[in-house]
């Protein structure tokens, strides 16, 4: 008897979240609605002044983007634990934290990939300079998988407790921080013409952290939450 | 008689209990089950039956006693994907087809030699609704959809909770003809059930459970 691999494993797994993503396919379009929302209202909010707004904007865009992937987090493994899907997972021949891994990853080509898709807008509408916007985008790539990883041990975590939303923000925003402060600290040296590597490749270091340690403790908290 | 010539039962528990708040759920346990064999799980409502077969998946941790997979400790990476269990909640992600839903089982868990997921769905009765979402299935037609993976997916032993639960007569013949066909064919299966089972290959082992 032979186990299919983990490649076909990887697949079916990945391709499951992404159909099941599609089939709500307004679910993906309630983050993006918020961060284009958000943004909007600060022109209206502060007034339409050109150096005010310049100023902030990179800020506004990696908050206001951060906030929109917490909508969605929480949805990550409920409705894998109500219908027994993460059962049949746990109890598949294959590793579970790699499995936890491409479901995460779908997560964050759902949630995270459309929000980087519009953040040139986003950040239009506040005047960023069109020089700033690909470091803006370099720090987003690094910081809304770091935001997904985290994100997703803390579901794990929080995943037998009801009402765990509230809880959840409480505990992701403190995590959040360092990646916002690198992610914003890269756009605001990219716009006083400072270099901008270094708080880059703080984020890329603890990226690579997330990717190896987060899908680990989503499976050893998964397995505890099913266990009790 | 040596051990030589007793077969290793596929599973063997000695003294299982289960501890909820350092309560034990059910009373001590002893029972061996061989490959070709199937065996009830009787009790009342409340009496550990679905707990017992979630420590026997390895969802839970052995409370007190012993279990053992083929005469070692049952531990999750030996036993993985020999183990199928099918519980109250059916594992069926109600946006998307039998046919996908299966495709994603096959695709942890492999196949069987010679079935396919779509040969699979006609012998279980779903013919016509390949496509149809689950959420739009009947409660019998959705336990159809689960018990579809027993005839698809490799397993040696089948751990089936209230299998014949939403079933309609020909649906409860049929699981009675897969259990029949898996244990002849040198598989074991572990049952709990309200309903009579009117199994044809020999008697049925019976394990009582009293909370």
């Amino acid at each position: 008897m032979s186990h299919p691999g983990l490649l076909t494993a990887c697949a079916a797994m990945l391709r499951r979240d992404l159909t099941l993503a599609w089939r709500r396919r307004g679910d993906i379009a309630m983050p993006v609605l918020y961060a284009l929302i958000v943004t909007m209202l600060f022109p209206f909010a502060l007034g339409p002044e050109d150096t005010l707004l310049q100023r902030i904007a990179g800020g506004v865009v990696l908050v206001t983007v951060l906030l929109a992937m917490l909508l969605a987090l929480d949805a990550m493994f409920s409705s894998d634990i109500e219908d027994g899907s993460l059962e049949q997972l746990v109890l598949a021949p294959q590793p579970l934290a790699l499995m936890l891994g491409m479901k995460i990853l779908a997560h964050w080509l759902t949630t995270a990939l459309p929000l980087i898709v519009i953040a040139p807008l986003l950040a239009a509408m506040l005047h960023l300079p069109g020089a700033v916007i690909p470091v803006l985008l370099l720090a987003l790539l690094l910081a809304t998988p770091l935001l997904s990883l985290l994100g997703a041990v803390l579901v794990a975590l929080t995943a037998g407790t009801r009402r765990s939303g509230m809880l959840l923000a409480l505990m992701l925003l403190p995590l959040c921080v360092p990646a916002v402060i690198f992610a914003a600290g890269a756009v605001a040296a990219a716009q006083q013409g400072l270099p901008w590597l270094a708080p880059i490749a703080w984020l890329g270091a603890a990226l690579v952290l997330a990717v190896v340690l987060a899908p680990l403790a989503c499976a050893a908290a998964l397995r505890i939450a099913l266990d009790a | 008689m040596t051990a030589a010539h007793t077969p290793v039962p596929l599973l063997e528990a000695r003294a299982l209990s289960f501890l909820r708040q350092d309560e034990p759920v059910f009373a001590p346990l002893d029972f061996q089950l061989h490959a070709g064999e199937l065996a009830l799980v009787e009790g009342d409502n409340g009496s550990g039956k679905t707990t017992l077969l979630r420590i026997l998946a390895g969802l839970l941790h052995v409370g007190e006693g012993e279990l053992n997979w083929r005469g070692q400790p049952l531990q999750r990476d030996t036993c993985a994907g020999e183990i199928l269990f099918l519980g109250h909640q059916l594992g069926l992600k109600a946006d998307l087809s039998p046919r996908e839903n299966l495709q994603i089982a096959a695709g942890l868990f492999g196949c069987r030699d010679g079935t396919s997921v779509i040969s699979v769905l006609g012998e279980i009765g779903l013919n016509g609704y390949e496509d149809e979402p689950v959420r739009r299935l009947s409660a019998g037609q959705k336990k159809r959809a689960a018990l579809a993976r027993l005839l698809l997916l490799p397993a040696t032993l089948w751990l089936l909770d209230e299998p014949y639960a939403n079933l309609d007569r020909t649906g409860i013949a049929l699981v009675n003809q897969l259990l029949e066909t898996h244990t002849t064919t040198g598989g074991a299966a572990l049952v709990t059930s309200h309903g009579a089972v009117s199994f044809h290959g020999g008697e049925p082992r019976h394990i009582r459970m009293h909370a």
